[in-house]
């Protein structure tokens, strides 16, 4: 028998894309059509949040719910989503502005709750939106328009920061492999907990120095490694890596309890389903604490 | 003529049992069927500092925690000394006198003292400092006549779920207290008018606020630790298995709210609380839910500002912060409870607001509201939940408009996972669909129509709101404006005005934004006008002037920390008429 697949375009919402031609940004989109396309999930199950950015747009071209929030509360929208109706698969997006930079907060204590969510940044390691400003991922020395003598700041290691703060399943994918970073995306979303893909999505545009054949000089794929993603220590000494040799593909992956699973008033199902008059029901009983 | 009514302080440092203590005698009245109110004063230190409790008792509806004291119990030498002054000619001192030698040139005279040698009364009991406040509480008990069953059923719930041998010790300690106080203490002339088949339940305003979000159909709250909010928090915690609510302390306000916005968007009744400082930190997002359309209830228990300012104190400071929340217009409510009752209420309403206009919802409780206990007589559980207007499915082939242009400026609501209804809320400017619509393509035409649509909320909500109330004679010879936590303090002083001859109405507003209709209506037929803020700017009386174009004559403001004592009114009232 032959099951009809569910194409691709239908995940493509009507809007066309207004990043720049060239811009990462357009790989990681067709990354999660595929993605959600190869994995058959209904698009009015998907939700997906962001923030504000170029990348943060991305929403507005997947056909799925989508909520463009503030600069850098795309995890939070996400979480509350995710505890709101576990039946929805959410994944968060945005630039390393975002999430790395205002939103840092929100991404280490999203990952200690190992929810079930997936967020996918896209790392171009400068601001876009805010044409070329010094973001958290640009290396030291960086000349751009905030840092005319160069960024007197060294970089955020977003792997390392998920791999010591309880992600479970901790990637990174590259804009000029599209193949590997819709499976890498693909992977993340079946993933049950706190997936995080981060993408290194050039902006051709602003960041005149990690450009594609920049990061095709230096990448290579962990799965052709012998890496074992069971091992949190070789994960960590591989998110150290960067200078000459970049590895993408994923660096960790666990099994182990998330937050929507273990939380004690979701055991009867999703939140949004429960009824209404709960409360109501033990009125009488709550009031009588109170003498 | 004995006396109907008594006012009780707890004096200590933090850390000796205050708060127990005067939630035991509160027990203990409620279940006599008497009314209290109670306000603890302290301070943000877990030991020592100075601190008391504050507690007016009697048959009738008590609206204040009273100024001057009948009993004072005296933890320490020092609070002995600081509070002794407070006593009313005719009152008494409670103290352990094994611990406080008072200096008799220092005792007012007509304050009566009651030593209680808790070593000797408890020598075949125990020793244990804490001890003091059970023999101090069934004396009293004992002076003011009332059934000693009653502390004894008090203080069993209480230990019910601890240890037998603690409850075992606590009643032999009541009983040693009341029988010392029966044989040594001196009589007093107290009649409260006890009635043991009522039981009043006694709430602080934030179970009040918790209570009724419960019963409102909430099922997230997401909270960040904040004094005096906090108890909030703890309160929908503890009943979490039961109401079937997620109850998240998240790792910061501005996650707080986006958290609850995604939650709300999903389909959930959402809520948060905090104080002003976490306030500040969730403007960003009140906007984003005006933008979004995404209903939000929003708690901010003021305290004393600015900046940390005073963080166990109380205030209507945020009045002005909250009508500011956020840049740009967008429809909006801003609700001040008044009393205890009127938080439970309150909350119920701003969850319907809420959904039925889907906009955010902000409710001024403030510390004194917030955290004092109040007896209640009674609240009503039938109020209706209203979720607006729904969409639970699609079945044209046309593109669901999330955000449709509608003459009363709602669109209907879909959640995620309702088939045919994927559409995008946006931060950014958009069209009805929910595209953007700034950037690269702003859409002037579009921008204007959008915000005319979700500006026209405010009529409707207006016509919804009921208008303001006078309370009291028309034709008084001054009318006294007031918001929030006030009312009762205010009622209560009209009251004794009144008794005095003075002839005064109030005026208490509840609806900040949209402001209240009907309030220059009533003011300029006033003789003449006071208005009553526990502020350094009289925020409310500058709005009613922004709004109304009418100037209050006369103010009282007060920003000291504590909440307003009727003589404070009264004596600024006798001054003007
Ligand atoms: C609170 C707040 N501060 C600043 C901005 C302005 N702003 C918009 S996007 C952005 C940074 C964009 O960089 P990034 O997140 O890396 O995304 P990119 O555009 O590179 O995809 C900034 C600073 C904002 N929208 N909100
Ligand atoms: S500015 Fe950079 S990040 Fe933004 S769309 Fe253009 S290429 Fe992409």
């Amino acid at each position: 028998m032959v099951v009809e697949p569910i194409k691709i375009e239908e995940y493509k919402s009507e809007i066309t894309p207004t990043w720049c031609p060239g811009c990462g940004d357009f790989a990681v989109l067709r990354g999660i059509h595929t993605a959600l396309a190869r994995l058959k999930i209904k698009s009015e199950n998907v939700v997906i949040s962001s923030g504000i950015g170029c990348s943060s747009n991305l929403p507005g071209f997947v056909n799925a719910y989508g909520f463009h929030g503030l600069h850098g509360r795309s995890l939070p929208i996400a979480n509350g989503i995710k505890l709101a109706n576990t039946d929805l698969t959410v994944i968060a997006t945005g630039g390393d502005g975002d999430g790395y930079g205002i939103g840092l907060g929100h991404f280490i204590h999203s990952m200690r709750r190992n929810i079930d969510i997936t967020y996918i940044v896209m790392n171009n390691q400068i601001y876009g939106l805010t044409t070329g400003q010094a973001s958290p991922t640009s290396e030291r020395g960086m000349l751009t328009k905030s840092t005319p003598s160069g960024l007197l700041e060294v970089p955020v290691n977003p792997i390392a920061l998920a791999l010591i703060s309880g992600a479970t399943y901790v990637s990174r994918g590259f804009s000029g492999n599209a193949d590997h970073l819709s499976s890498t995306i693909e992977n993340a979303l079946s993933h049950k907990g706190f997936s995080l893909v981060d993408v290194l999505s050039p902006c051709v545009t602003y960041n005149k120095i990690q450009t594609y054949q920049w990061f095709r000089d230096r990448v290579y794929t962990l799965e052709d490694e012998e890496h074992d993603t069971n091992d949190l220590k070789q994960a960590i000494s591989k998110s150290y890596e960067w200078e000459s040799k970049i590895p993408i593909g994923v660096f960790y992956k666990a099994d182990k309890p998330t937050y929507d699973g273990d939380e004690p008033a979701l055991q009867d199902g999703p939140l949004v389903n429960q009824p209404l008059d709960t409360g109501k029901n033990i009125a009488k009983q709550l009031l009588d604490e109170f003498t | 003529m004995p006396k109907n009514e008594v006012v009780l302080r707890v004096g200590g440092a933090a850390g000796d049992g205050i708060a127990s203590t005067g939630e035991s005698f509160a027990k203990i009245c409620s279940r006599s069927g008497l009314h209290l109110l109670a306000y603890n004063s302290y301070q943000s230190v877990i030991r020592g500092g100075f601190i008391y409790l504050q507690l007016r008792a009697g048959r009738e509806k008590i609206y204040s925690h009273g100024n001057k004291v009948d009993f004072l119990i005296a933890l320490n030498p020092l609070e002995f000394q600081r509070n002794i002054v407070d006593v009313v000619p005719g009152g008494a001192v409670l103290y352990n006198s094994d611990k406080i030698k008072p200096d008799s040139d220092t005792i007012p005279k007509d304050v009566i003292l009651c030593p209680l040698p808790v070593n000797e009364i408890l020598k075949d009991i125990g020793r244990n400092p804490i001890l003091q406040n059970t023999v101090a509480l069934s004396s009293l008990v004992q002076l003011l006549n009332l059934d000693v069953d009653v502390m004894n059923g008090v203080i069993r719930d209480y230990f019910g779920k601890k240890k037998q041998s603690v409850m075992d010790i606590n009643l032999k300690v009541i009983e040693a207290g009341y029988d010392y106080a029966k044989s040594n203490l001196p009589d007093f002339d107290f009649d409260l008018n006890p009635d043991y088949n009522i039981k009043r339940p006694v709430l602080t305003g934030n179970q009040a606020l918790g209570f009724g979000s419960i019963i409102a159909g909430c099922k997230f709250y997401c909270a960040y630790p904040m004094t005096p909010a906090s108890s909030i928090l703890h309160y929908l915690i503890a009943q979490s298995k039961k109401s079937g609510m997620v109850v998240k302390q998240a790792e910061d306000e501005i996650s707080v709210i986006n958290m609850a916005i995604g939650s709300s968007f999903a389909g959930v009744r959402s809520m948060v609380g905090t104080s002003g400082g976490g306030f500040a930190l969730m403007t960003e997002a009140i906007g984003l839910a005006g933008q979004t359309e995404t209903p939000i209830v929003v708690i901010n228990s003021m305290r004393g500002g600015p900046s940390t300012g005073l963080p166990t104190k109380t205030e209507q400071g945020d009045l002005f912060q909250a009508i500011g929340a956020s840049q740009g217009d967008f429809p909006k409510v801003i609700i001040a409870p008044s009393t205890i009752e009127d938080c439970y209420y309150s909350i119920i309403e701003s969850f319907n607001l809420a959904d039925q206009f889907q906009i955010p919802v902000m409710v001024l409780s403030d510390l004194f509201l917030s955290e004092h206990m109040e007896s209640i007589v009674d609240l009503d559980f039938n109020s209706t939940i209203e979720r607006g207007e729904i969409v639970t499915s699609n079945d044209s082939d046309k593109l669901y408009k999330r955000f449709k242009y509608t003459d009363n400026g709602v669109s209907p609501r879909a959640f995620p996972g309702t088939s045919n209804t994927v559409f995008q809320a946006s931060s950014d400017e958009h069209d009805d669909y929910g595209n953007i619509i700034s950037d690269v393509f702003t859409d002037s035409e579009t921008r204007i129509k959008i915000m005319l649509k979700r500006m026209r909320k405010m009529k409707f909500i207006e016509e919804q709101l009921p208008p303001v109330k006078l309370e009291g004679p028309v034709d008084a010879d001054l009318t006294i404006v007031s918001w929030g936590s006030t009312y009762n303090v205010v009622h209560e002083a009209i009251q004794i005005l009144q008794n005095n001859s003075k002839s005064v109405n109030h005026l208490h507003i509840k609806y900040l934004v949209p402001l209240q209709k009907g309030i220059k209506e009533i003011l300029s037929k006033s003789k003449d006008t006071l208005i009553v803020e526990a502020n350094y700017s009289g925020q409310l009386s500058k709005l009613i002037s922004m709004e109304t174009g009418f100037q209050i004559n006369h103010t009282l403001f007060k920003y000291d920390g504590e909440p307003f004592y009727p003589e404070q009114i009264i004596d600024k009232v006798e001054d003007l008429i």
